[in-house]
C-alpha cells in the first residue's frame, strides 16, 4: 500500500511539472495560435540560470529555503527573460503568419540547443540543492519525498495564481478576450501585441520553474541541455489531450499522463523487459483521446 | 469529426475526379495555371537545369580531380571515397525532403513524425539482414510493405485531426517507435548503441571500400525516382486537390471532394518515400542508430531542409537538404581544423555547432527570405525580368 502512495505522489509530482510546461504552451497557444517549439529550450535554460545562481549563492545566506528560493527565483526569471527576448526579436515581426511563427521558433530550438551543446557539452551540471530537498517526510506511516510536495506545491499554487490571473486581472479577461476574438479586441484600442509578450513571458517564467523542478526531482539535480526538449513532447501530449488552448484541460491532462507514465512504467515496465513501456503508455492515451475526441478533454468544439 | 464515420453513409456517385471539368475548377482555384506559355518556358529550362545536374553528378565518381577547401570529404580528391558518402547522404535527404515537401509544401499539412516513416526504412531492412539473415531482396519488400501499412494505417487515425493537432499527433507516434527502438525489445535493434549491418548476404557490389561508388550511383536513382514520382504526382488531378487543400480545405469539400482520401494519398506517399531513403540510408551508412535516424531531432532536420530550400517547390527541396547536409558535414570538418581550434572560445564554441549555425540560417531565411531558396532566386530572377512582373510570392 505504502508503495502504491508513493508511486501515486510521484506521479502526481510529474504531473505538476507537466502542467508548469503546458500552461504556458497553452496560453500562448490560445491567444497567438502559436506552438511554440523553443520552450523545451526555455526549460532548459531557466534549469541553468537556476544552475548558476545555486553555484555562486553567497556563503553568508544561512537559510536552506531562502538559498532555494531564490535558485527557484533564477530559473523562473531566467525561462521569462529568454521567453520576452524570443517573443520580442522573433515572434514579433512575424505576426499575421502563425506557420513562420511555428517555423522560427523550430529554429531557434535547433540553434540554442546547439549553442547549450557546445557550450556545456553532453555532461551534466549539478545543482547545489539543500538536503532537505532530497529528504522523505513522515505522513503517519507513509514517507512521502520533500521533493515530491514541492513540486505538486508549486503546481497548485501556479493552477491558483493563473486561475486568478486569467478571471480578476486586467490582463487577464484582455488575454481570454484575445483568445477568443482577437481583432475584435484591437479594434477595441486595446494593444494586443503587449498582451503577446506578457503571455510568452509568463509561460517563459512557469518553464524555467519547470526545469529547475524537474531537474532537482526527476534528475537527482543534474541539468544537461538536452533534458528540456524530452520533456518538452510529453508537455505537447498533455496540451493536446486536455485541448488546445485550454488551462483547465492540461491541468486534467498533466495529471493523467503523469499518473500513467509512472504507473505503468512502475507496474509493467520493469517486469517485461520494456524500460520505455511508461513512455509508450502515453502515446497510446494520447491516441485513444483524439479517436474518442479529436479536440482533447476540454476543448472547444469550435 | 462526425464526418469520417458518416461517409459510410454518403452516395457512392461521388468517385474520385477523372475528368477535366474538376480540374480545370480546381485549377481556378490554385494560383498556378499549367498552360500558361511563360510556365512552359520555366519548366523547359527547367528540365536542361536538371537533365545537367543529373549528367554531372553521375559522372562525379569517374572524375578523380582535385578541388581544394570546399570538399568535406578528409582529402581533396572529387571521388574519394569521403567526399561521395556525403554526397551520397545529401541525394538521399534531398529525396526524403522531397517526400516531405509533397507533404508540407503541396498539401499543407505539418507533420512532425516523418522520422518514423525512415527509421522503419533503415531498422526493418537491418534486422531483416542481419537478425533473420534475409537476402536483401526481400528484406527490401518486407521493408517497403510495412512502411506502407504502417503509413496507411497511422495516417488514417492522424487524420482524425488538423492543424497542430496533426502535428503532435504524428509527433507522438514518432516518438513512441524511438523510445521502442531505443528499448531493443528481444535484442533485435541493439537499443541506443544501434546495429550494424550484416554484409554476409548483400550483393558484392553492394560491400567494401570500393563500393562507396555503386551506393553514391544508388542514393541518386533513388532521388531521381523520387523526384520523378514527385513530378508525376504533384502535376497530376491528385496534385491539382492537394494544392486546393492546402489552399483552402473547405472549398474542396464544396467542390464535392473527399479531402480525407486525398491527404492520406499524399501522407502515405511522402511516407513511402522516406522509408525507401531509410532503405538506401542502410545500405549507404551501414549501421542503424536511434539518435541519428530515429529521433525527432531527424524530423526537424528535414523540416528545416525543406523550408530552406522553399515549401512548395521541388528543386527547392533538392537544394535546401543537399545544402543543409553538405554544410552539416563541412562545418564539421571545418570545426576540426588546427587553425580553427585555436580561435578563443566566445567564437569557437558556437562556430564550432553546425546546428547552431543551421539554425540560425534558419531563423535568418524565414524572418527575411520566407520563401526559402527558391523564393530567392524567384526574387532575383524577376529583378533580371526588369521588375515589370509584380511577383506574388506566397509566403510562410
Amino acid at each position: 500500500m505504502s508503495t502504491f502512495i508513493a508511486i501515486t505522489v510521484s506521479g502526481v509530482a510529474l504531473g505538476a511539472v507537466y502542467f508548469l510546461i503546458a500552461s504556458g504552451l497553452s496560453l500562448i497557444y490560445g491567444l497567438m495560435d502559436v506552438l511554440n517549439f523553443a520552450h523545451g529550450v526555455f526549460l532548459t535554460l531557466g534549469a541553468y540560470a537556476g544552475w548558476a545562481v545555486a553555484a555562486h549563492l553567497p556563503a553568508a545566506l544561512p537559510n536552506a529555503a531562502v538559498r532555494f528560493l531564490v535558485t527557484a527565483c533564477a530559473a523562473a526569471l531566467g525561462g521569462a527573460a529568454a521567453a520576452a527576448v524570443t517573443e520580442l526579436l522573433l515572434i514579433r515581426p512575424l505576426y499575421g503568419r502563425p506557420v513562420s511563427q511555428i517555423l522560427v521558433t523550430i529554429g531557434l530550438d535547433l540553434a540554442l540547443l546547439g549553442l547549450l551543446l557546445g557550450a556545456f557539452g553532453s555532461n551534466s551540471r549539478s545543482i547545489a540543492v539543500p538536503s532537505w530537498l532530497t529528504q522523505v517526510t513522515r505522513f503517519g506511516s507513509e514517507r512521502i519525498p520533500n521533493g515530491d510536495i514541492v513540486a505538486i506545491g508549486t503546481g497548485i499554487v501556479l493552477l491558483g495564481a493563473l486561475t486568478w490571473f486569467l478571471r480578476r486581472t486586467r490582463y487577464g479577461i484582455i488575454i481570454r478576450a484575445g483568445a477568443q476574438n482577437r481583432e475584435m479586441v484591437r479594434a477595441l484600442g486595446i494593444n494586443v501585441g503587449r498582451a503577446f509578450t506578457v503571455v510568452f513571458t509568463i509561460g517563459g517564467a512557469a518553464a524555467g520553474l519547470a526545469g529547475l523542478l524537474n531537474a532537482v526531482v526527476f534528475s537527482g539535480a543534474l541539468v544537461d541541455p538536452t533534458q528540456g526538449d524530452q520533456l518538452l513532447i510529453f508537455a505537447f501530449i498533455v496540451v493536446v489531450i486536455g485541448g488546445l488552448g485550454s488551462l483547465a484541460g492540461s491541468a486534467v491532462a498533466a495529471l493523467l499522463v503523469g499518473l500513467v507514465q509512472t504507473y505503468v512504467s512502475f507496474y509493467a515496465g520493469s517486469g517485461s523487459g520494456l524500460g520505455q513501456l511508461g513512455n509508450m503508455s502515453v502515446v497510446l492515451v494520447l491516441a485513444v483521446v483524439l479517436l474518442v475526441r479529436p479536440r482533447g478533454l476540454l476543448g472547444s468544439t469550435a | 469529426m462526425t464526418r469520417v464515420l458518416g461517409r459510410r453513409g454518403s452516395p457512392s456517385a461521388r468517385t474520385t475526379p477523372g475528368g477535366g471539368a474538376v480540374a480545370r475548377r480546381l485549377s481556378r482555384l490554385t494560383s498556378r495555371d499549367p498552360a500558361a506559355p511563360a510556365g512552359t518556358r520555366r519548366t523547359r529550362t527547367g528540365v536542361t537545369v536538371l537533365a545537367v545536374a543529373l549528367v554531372i553528378f553521375g559522372l562525379l565518381p569517374l572524375a578523380s580531380f582535385q578541388i581544394p577547401w570546399v570538399l568535406p570529404g578528409s582529402v581533396d580528391v572529387v571521388n574519394s571515397a569521403g567526399t561521395l558518402e556525403v554526397l551520397g547522404l545529401c541525394f538521399i535527404f534531398a529525396g526524403v525532403a522531397l517526400g516531405f515537401d509533397l507533404l508540407f509544401g503541396f498539401t499543407g499539412m505539418l507533420s512532425f513524425g516523418q522520422v518514423l516513416y525512415f527509421a522503419v526504412g533503415v531498422y526493418l531492412t537491418d534486422i531483416a539482414l542481419s537478425v533473420w539473415h534475409w537476402a536483401l531482396l526481400p528484406a527490401v519488400a518486407l521493408t517497403m510493405a510495412a512502411g506502407f501499412v504502417l503509413a496507411v494505417v497511422l495516417g488514417a487515425i492522424s487524420l482524425r485531426v488538423r492543424g497542430i493537432a496533426f502535428a503532435m499527433v504524428t509527433l507522438a507516434f514518432a516518438q513512441a517507435a524511438y523510445y521502442l527502438i531505443a528499448d531493443n525489445p528481444h535484442g533485435l535493434t541493439g537499443g541506443d548503441s544501434g546495429l550494424v549491418m550484416s554484409t554476409v548476404r548483400l550483393p558484392a557490389q553492394l560491400v567494401g571500400v570500393v563500393s562507396t561508388r555503386n551506393l553514391y550511383w544508388l542514393a541518386l536513382a533513388f532521388l531521381v525516382v523520387a523526384y520523378a514520382v514527385v513530378w508525376l504526382t504533384t502535376e497530376s488531378v491528385a496534385g491539382r486537390v492537394w494544392l486546393a487543400i492546402r489552399e483552402s480545405e473547405q472549398r474542396v469539400e464544396v467542390l464535392g471532394l473527399r479531402p480525407f482520401r486525398f491527404k492520406l494519398a499524399s501522407f502515405v506517399l511522402s511516407s513511402l518515400i522516406a522509408t525507401a531513403g531509410g532503405v538506401v540510408y542502410l545500405l549507404l551508412v551501414g549501421t542503424a542508430a536511434p539518435s541519428s535516424v530515429a529521433s525527432t531531432t531527424v524530423t526537424v532536420s528535414i523540416l528545416v531542409m525543406v523550408v530552406l530550400g522553399g515549401a512548395g517547390t521541388r528543386w527547392g527541396a533538392v537544394v535546401g537538404a543537399m545544402v543543409y547536409v553538405y554544410l552539416q558535414q563541412y562545418l564539421l570538418k571545418i570545426a576540426a581544423e588546427p587553425s580553427f581550434t585555436s580561435l578563443a572560445a566566445p567564437l569557437r564554441v558556437p562556430l564550432s555547432q553546425p546546428d547552431f549555425l543551421l539554425g540560425a540560417i534558419f531563423i535568418l531565411f524565414i524572418l527575411f527570405a520566407p520563401g526559402g531558396i527558391a523564393g530567392l532566386a524567384g526574387r532575383a530572377r524577376a529583378g533580371i525580368a526588369g521588375r515589370f512582373r509584380g511577383g506574388k510570392h506566397i509566403g510562410s
